[in-house]
C-alpha cells in the first residue's frame, strides 16, 4: 500500500515541513462560554529545527501541543483546520494509529515531571512499560535500553531502580526527557520543560537537549513564556497572543528587528543582566478573555500604536483582523501598522 | 549618616527536623544569617529552591519561630514575642506579600473587604475615613478607577491586579518593612515589570525597606540596591547588586550568573561547566564549605574549615576561602 504522502503531488522545490498546522482552530466549551483557545494558526516545524513558541499564560500554546498529540480532552475539541505530520493528516486517525504516532513520531515533555511519572513505580519499570506498549521487546532488553537512555541524559543507570520521589526535580525532568527519546521520535515537544527548575538546572537540561539533538537529529517544539530563553535556544520563534500567531521569524530577527508591538513589548519585559539598565514598562493591561476577544486586532486595547486620533488606521485596528503577512524572507507579522508602513 | 535599619537580622538560624525517631536529622534551612533592611532600599535575596530564602522571609514575618539568633525591630528582639498584642504591633510594621496572588485572597470577598480589614483591625484611620483610604490605597498601587475595583471579587481580576490588591492590603497598615516573597514569579511576563516598578515607587515615595525574595537575577538587578545570595541555608555573598552581579566573588554566584539565559549568545557558544552537587548540603552539614562538591575552585581547606563571610571589597562580603580569604593576623 502506498502511503498518502506518495500519492500527493510533490510540493515544488520547497522542503516540506515535518509538522504543519494549517488554520488550526481549537475550542473549549460551548454556547456563551465557548472560547477559541487557538484561532486559525498556521505553523510549520522543519526537520531537525528548534521552533520556539512563546506567549503568556492562556494564549493557547499548550493547547497547540495537546492538539498536535491528539490528547485534547473534552470540553476541548478541534473545530477546524488540519495537522499534517510528514505530509499526512493526523486528524481523524483511529486511536490505534494515534498510539503509534504518539511517542514513536512525536513525544512530549511536560512542565511538571512529577505529574508525568508514576509515583509508585520504579523509573526502570516505567521505561519498560512505555517501550513494550510500542514494540516487541522483552523486559531484560527494555531495561538495558532504559539504562542507556538514562546515561544519555547524565543519570547513573542504577537509578532505574529508584522511585521518582528519590530523585531531585532536575533528575526527574531528565528522566522524562530520556523517556521521550526512548522510541527515537522525529519531534519532541517541550512544554515549559524548565519552568519549575532553577536557572542552573535549567541550563544543564537545555545543554543536554542540544547535545542529544545533535546526536539524534530530532526537531523540537519548545513552548515557554520565557522569550529570553528562546532567543538563545531556538532557531525560529513564533509569538502567540490570544489564540493567534502574531509574529514568526528566525531567532536572530527578534533581537535585531522585532516588528509586532506585542513582541516589542514582551522583549521590553525582560530586564537585562548585563549592560545599561533602562527603565522598562512591560505591557499595560492584561491578556483578553478568549470567550469574548476584542474585535479587530486582539492586541489593540494594549497596543501603544492604536490611537483613536489616527482614524483610518484605528478603524482597521479595531474592526479588521490582521493577517499574518511575510515582510521579508522567513519573517511574518500580523499587524495593520506594519502592513501600512510597508505600503 | 544613613538612617537606622528598622529591621536587623542577627545570626538567624532555623532547623527543621527530618527523618524518624531512630534516624533523626536536621535541615539547617537557615544558618547564621545576618543582614539589615534599610529604609528606602530594596534588598534582593536570591538562591535556588531549597536554599532557605523563603524561610528567611517567613521568619521575618513571624510565621516561624527561629531556632537561634534574633530579629531586631527598631532595636528590640521580636523573634520570640507571643502575646497577640505584640505580634499585631509587629505585623503593623512588617508586612509580607506572597508568591501566589490566587491563594492569598479570599475568593468570596471583594477587593474592598481585603483592603479594609487591616485598616479596621489595626485602627489605622477612624471608621468614617476607611472608604476614602481604601480608594487612596488602590490608586497608589495603580488600580483605577478604585470605586469599580473595590467592588470586584478576586476572580474578576487578572493575576497582576490581584498581586496589586495584595500590595495595597500590605500597605494599608503603613508598614516600614515589606517582605515580598517571589511576588512576580507567578505573573504573566508582560505585567511583571509593572509590579517591580511599583515596588520602586513605594520605596522612593514612602521610604519602605523591601526584602525582595526571588530566583530571578535579572529582576533583582532591575529593582534592588543590595543583594544577598544564599546557598544551602547560608549567605554566601552580600553587596551592592550591580557590583555583585557584574563581578561576583563567590563561585556559586558566578555559576548563577553564567546560567541565566543570555540572548546574545547561543547555547553552543556558552557551555557552562556544571557539576553535580549534593542537594542535601544543608542536612546536618559537616565542617567545611557547603558548595565545595560543585566548586571548580575548591582546595583542601574547603573540606576542613567552614568559610566565614569576609569583607573582601568595600561593603561586599563573600564566604569563600579562595576568592575572599580571611585576613591573616
Amino acid at each position: 500500500m502506498t502511503s498518502l504522502a506518495e500519492q500527493l503531488p510533490v510540493q515544488s522545490s520547497r522542503k516540506a515541513g515535518l509538522l504543519e498546522l494549517r488554520q488550526l482552530v481549537v475550542e473549549y466549551g460551548s454556547g456563551q462560554r465557548r472560547a477559541r483557545a487557538v484561532d486559525g494558526v498556521d505553523l510549520t516545524i522543519n526537520q531537525g529545527e528548534v521552533l520556539g513558541l512563546a506567549g503568556e499564560s492562556g494564549c493557547g500554546k499548550t493547547t497547540i501541543a495537546s492538539a498536535v498529540l491528539q490528547i485534547l480532552r473534552p470540553p476541548g475539541r478541534i473545530a477546524g483546520g488540519s495537522i499534517l505530520f510528514e505530509g499526512q493528516e493526523i486528524l481523524g486517525r483511529k486511536e490505534k494509529e494515534l498510539r503509534q504516532y504518539r511517542w514513536r513520531n512525536v513525544s512530549i515533555v511536560l512542565q511538571s515531571a512529577m505529574n508525568a511519572l508514576n509515583p509508585v513505580m520504579r523509573v526502570g519499570d516505567q521505561f519498560i512499560d512505555a517501550m513494550r506498549a510500542h514494540e516487541k521487546i522483552d523486559r531484560r532488553h527494555a531495561l538495558a535500553r532504559a539504562g542507556e537512555l538514562l546515561e544519555l541524559v547524565g543519570i547513573d543507570r542504577r537509578r532505574a531502580s529508584s522511585y521518582p520521589h528519590q530523585l531531585s526535580g532536575g533528575m526527574r525532568q531528565r528522566v522524562v526527557i530520556a523517556m521521550a527519546l526512548a522510541l527515537e521520535p522525529e519531534l519532541i515537544i517541550l512544554d515549559e520543560p524548565t519552568t519549575a527548575l532553577d536557572v542552573v538546572v535549567q541550563r544543564e537540561i537545555l545543554q543536554q537537549v542540544e547535545a542529544l539533538k545533535r546526536d539524534f537529529g530530532f526537531a523540537v517544539l519548545f513552548i515557554t513564556h520565557d522569550l529570553s530563553l528562546l532567543l538563545e535556544f531556538a532557531d525560529r520563534i513564533a509569538i502567540m497572543y490570544a489564540g493567534e500567531i502574531v509574529e514568526s521569524a528566525p531567532a536572530e530577527a527578534f533581537a535585531t528587528n522585532p516588528r509586532h508591538p506585542y513582541t516589542q513589548g514582551l522583549l521590553k519585559s525582560f530586564p537585562p543582566l548585563t549592560g545599561p539598565l533602562p527603565h522598562l514598562t512591560g505591557i499595560p493591561g492584561a491578556p483578553p478573555d478568549l470567550r469574548d476577544p476584542p474585535a479587530g486586532c486582539r492586541f489593540h486595547p494594549r497596543c501603544p500604536h492604536c490611537l483613536p486620533a489616527e482614524h483610518a488606521l484605528y478603524l482597521r485596528q479595531t474592526t479588521e483582523r490582521p493577517r499574518l503577512r511575510t515582510i521579508e524572507a522567513g519573517h511574518q507579522v500580523a499587524c495593520h501598522l506594519v502592513e501600512e508602513s510597508a505600503e | 549618616m544613613t538612617s537606622a535599619a528598622p529591621l536587623e537580622v542577627r545570626s538567624l538560624t532555623k532547623q527543621f527536623p527530618i527523618g524518624n525517631a531512630v534516624r533523626r536529622a536536621h535541615v539547617h534551612a537557615v544558618d547564621d544569617v545576618s543582614f539589615e533592611l534599610r529604609p528606602g532600599r530594596i534588598t534582593a535575596l536570591v538562591g535556588e529552591s531549597g536554599s532557605g530564602k523563603s524561610t528567611v522571609a517567613r521568619l521575618l514575618a513571624h510565621l516561624y519561630e527561629p531556632t537561634g539568633g534574633a530579629v531586631l525591630f527598631e532595636g528590640s528582639d521580636v523573634s520570640r514575642v507571643r502575646r497577640r498584642r505584640d505580634v499585631l504591633r509587629y505585623r503593623s510594621q512588617v508586612q509580607i506579600i506572597f508568591q501566589d496572588p490566587f491563594g492569598s485572597l479570599n475568593p468570596v470577598k471583594t477587593v474592598r473587604h481585603h483592603v479594609e480589614r487591616p485598616l479596621r483591625i489595626h485602627r489605622v484611620v477612624p471608621s468614617g475615613q476607611v472608604e476614602d483610604r481604601v480608594h487612596e490605597l488602590l490608586r497608589t498601587v495603580g488600580l483605577v478607577p478604585p470605586e469599580d475595583i473595590a467592588a470586584k471579587y478576586p476572580h474578576e481580576l487578572s493575576g497582576g491586579q490581584r498581586q496589586r490588591v495584595a500590595i495595597a492590603r500590605a500597605l494599608a497598615v503603613e508598614p516600614k518593612v515589606v517582605l515580598a516573597d517571589e511576588p512576580i514569579s507567578m505573573l504573566d511576563v508582560s505585567i511583571r515589570i509593572g509590579i517591580l516598578n511599583l515596588m520602586q515607587k513605594l520605596k522612593e515615595e514612602r521610604g519602605i525597606a523591601f526584602l525582595y525574595v526571588t530566583h530571578d537575577l535579572a529582576s533583582a538587578r532591575y529593582v534592588a540596591d543590595d543583594i544577598l545570595v544564599m546557598y544551602a541555608g547560608q549567605i554566601v555573598e552580600h553587596g551592592p547588586v550591580e557590583e555583585v552581579l557584574a563581578d561576583p566573588l563567590h563561585p556559586y554566584t558566578r555559576l548563577l550568573v553564567s546560567a541565566v539565559p543570555d540572548p546574545a549568545t547561543k547555547t553552543d557558544a556558552q557551555q557552562v561547566e556544571l557539576r553535580h552537587g549534593d542537594a542535601s548540603a544543608a542536612v546536618d552539614p559537616a565542617e567545611g564549605c557547603r558548595f565545595r562538591a560543585r566548586c571548580p575552585l575548591a582546595i583542601e581547606v574547603c573540606s576542613q574549615v567552614t568559610p566565614q563571610l569576609v569583607e573582601a571589597r568595600s561593603r561586599h562580603t563573600a564566604r569563600c576561602h579562595v576568592t575572599a580569604p580571611a585576613p591573616t593576623d
